[in-house]
């Protein structure tokens, strides 16, 4: 199946985790994300796979736990509320290596928030989210194409590094339709054994241990130690991004949805005249520095939007480090910016209205 | 062949040995604790049923949480009170695995009570062994849901008083009303008899896995002397004298073909 066929951005999402050599999905049902966990209690078994839809998101982000442990392709999905449960387990994920998948279709928050897109859980996917030093890697993808395509990358990169990976996107992207190119499917048969995941001894090699307990000091920080040699890894080889109009004075930084409107704002601002690009993290974490590198040399200024009131715009900071005005603007709540709004704010920043 | 097989003497005969499942080292648990004994438990229904290459085991947080250097099986050790999650995902990826959860009261009655209610409405293919020593023994001896009324813990220092604490959770009694429950059974670590009636309930409670009948729980009464504040002889007399009357012992459910014709003559009888 090479062919085009128009998807709703959960349903695709879905299907490419499957393709992926996902068998196992455990969720719990939360707006604007369920058309994931629907998709796949149906097509799990067709495939000899299995979805349970777990009593909390704490327990299933624990069964993710238990069955990438015990050496399985295997995922979770909800929605920002959702996900601050899940963060637990993450954390545990990433102290005993375990690889799997977390998909947050980001809503609106603090608290119960809303159901409307929004990208408010940026500083929770990119800095850990849970306890302890640690990070996770997260795609923000903009299109459903890129949701499927990151979908595969994420397996790959999870079982890689054995780290749990997290894919941003909005009920936006969950619920847009769009022409997809699915991928071949994977068997999970053929992908490569993994000796330290829980399989039973059958008496023939020593026990192996999934664990994030280390009651000496020391020995907790030699583990992460290990974590951080990992990350640093994951920094210098998996950065991922987009940068239309690359010789341009001005830039946007923006990802997912927002950069959609984004790249509208920019086409009228280039039709008015203004030389102004787009700089769109794909890798959220790890921030893709090496992109704003290729720029900054003649950057005039960033414009950092967000369906946030300000976080990865910290990011923009840290990297551009005070070398060209970096500007913010965002909407959050669910409140979707539109793109003469951000017009407006690119003729200020070109206008020399950007703040550091 | 062990090295305990080469050195023993001509002639003589091993009545008592470390079952293989066990691991051959020194445990951490306080003098009189009886994880121990559980943990002894476990390894020789383990060996006798010959499914150690195939047993995963998930340990909890609480005292056991060591117990994934103990058993002498693949483990993975997991977050307070969602060793049934765990596990579940366990089983659900290696069907013909031996899965079993070793919990605390904390664990398993407190902070983990929707994972080991839901695993049991799932009716998963598990083995449950639940650890019920009325206190949080890790720490430090806080009151557990298990805690009997007036019982003094560091945080009842008058005693449970049931109108602000509430009153001890059986939970062998609300699990077995669970269809996907396949059999549940309480015993009592605080006498040989009752430690040989413990064995046969973990026993089944491992076959209700093997056969398919659903989950398997057995409640163990465990003593914690030291966070009780007796010897630890007090501390075994305590469970009789005053858990067992609280947490009545039995077998609350068998779904197993045993059970089901054993059932039918009681009724028949
Ligand atoms: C999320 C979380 N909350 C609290 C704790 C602290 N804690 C560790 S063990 C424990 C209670 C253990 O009691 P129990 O399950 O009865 O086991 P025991 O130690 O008595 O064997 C608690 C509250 C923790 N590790 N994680």
């Amino acid at each position: 199946m090479s062919g085009k066929v128009l998807m709703k951005g959960n349903e695709a999402l879905a299907e490419a985790a499957v393709r992926a050599g996902c068998r196992f999905f455990f969720g719990y049902p939360i707006t604007p994300q369920n058309e994931i966990p629907e998709y796949m209690s149906g097509r799990l078994p067709e495939v000899g796979g299995q979805f349970i839809q777990a009593e909390s998101e704490l327990a299933a982000i624990n069964m993710v736990y238990g069955a990438g442990g015990a050496g399985a392709r295997a995922m979770t999905s909800s929605s920002s509320p959702g996900v601050s449960l899940k963060q637990e387990g993450i954390s545990y994920m990433a102290a005993a290596e375990v690889p799997g998948v977390i998909v947050n279709m980001v809503r609106g928050g603090p608290g119960l928030g809303g159901i409307q897109p929004a990208q408010s859980d940026y500083f929770q996917a990119t800095r850990g989210g849970g306890h302890g030093d640690y990070r996770t890697i997260v795609f923000g993808p903009a299109t459903v194409q890129e949701m499927v395509d990151v979908v595969g990358k994420a397996f790959e990169l999870a079982d890689k590094y054995r780290t749990p990976v997290v894919i941003l996107g909005d009920g936006m992207l969950g619920q847009m339709m769009e022409p997809v190119v699915l991928p071949e499917p994977i068997d999970p048969a053929s992908l490569p054994p993994k000796a330290w995941a829980t399989t039973g001894t059958g008496g023939r090699r020593p026990p192996v241990v999934i664990n994030s307990l280390y009651l000496d000091a020391a020995e907790c920080e030699a583990m992460n130690r290990r974590l951080q040699a990992k990350y640093r890894e994951i920094c210098a080889r998996e950065q991922m991004a987009e940068i239309a109009f690359p010789d341009s004075e001005y830039f946007v930084a923006a990802y997912g949805t927002t950069a959609r409107i984004c790249r509208m704002a920019i086409q009228e601002a280039r039709a008015r005249g203004h030389r102004v690009g787009l700089l769109r993290p794909v890798t959220l974490w790890p921030f893709p520095a090496e992109a704003f590198e290729t720029v900054i040399g003649r950057a005039k200024g960033f414009l950092t939007v967000e369906m946030s009131l300000g976080q990865m715009v910290e990011d923009v900071r840290l990297v551009v480090a005070g070398r060209a005005p970096v500007s913010f603007y965002g909407r959050t709540g669910g409140v979707v910016p539109s793109s003469d709004e951000i017009l407006i704010e690119i003729e200020k920043m070109v206008e020399g209205g950007g703040s550091m | 062949m062990t090295s305990r097989d080469t050195e023993r003497p001509l002639g003589a005969e091993v009545v008592y040995e470390r079952p293989r499942a066990l691991a051959d080292v020194v445990t951490h648990y306080c003098p009189g604790c009886t994880h121990g004994i559980a943990h002894r438990l476990v390894a020789e229904v383990l060996d006798e049923l010959d499914v150690a290459g195939r047993a995963i085991g998930v340990a909890s947080v609480g005292c056991s949480v060591l117990a994934y250097k103990y058993f002498n099986v693949d483990m993975q050790q997991a977050a307070h009170g969602r060793a049934p999650a765990v596990a579940t995902g366990i089983k659900r990826v290696h069907p013909e695995a031996v899965v079993f959860t070793y919990q605390g009261d904390g664990d398993l009655a407190a902070i983990g009570t929707a994972e080991i209610i839901h695993a049991a409405m799932r009716g998963e293919n598990l083995t449950v062994i639940f650890i019920n020593n009325a206190i949080f023994g890790m720490t430090g001896g806080q009151m557990a849901p298990t805690t009997l009324v007036a019982q003094k813990t560091t945080t009842t220092p008058r005693g449970r008083d049931p109108a602000r604490a509430g009153y001890p959770i059986r939970v062998c009694e609300m699990v077995s009303v669970l269809d996907g429950a396949g059999y549940v059974a309480r015993a009592a670590l605080s006498s040989p008899s009752n430690i040989a009636r413990a064995k046969k309930a973990v026993r089944k409670a491992f076959e209700s896995q093997l056969g398919g009948y659903g989950l398997g729980l057995v409640e163990l009464l465990s003593s914690c002397n030291v966070n009780w504040g007796m010897s630890p002889g007090d501390a075994l007399r305590w469970i009789e004298t005053d858990m067992i009357p609280v947490y009545p012992l039995g077998v609350f459910k068998d779904r197993s073909e045993a059970g089901a014709e054993a059932a039918r003559m009681e009724v028949a009888g």
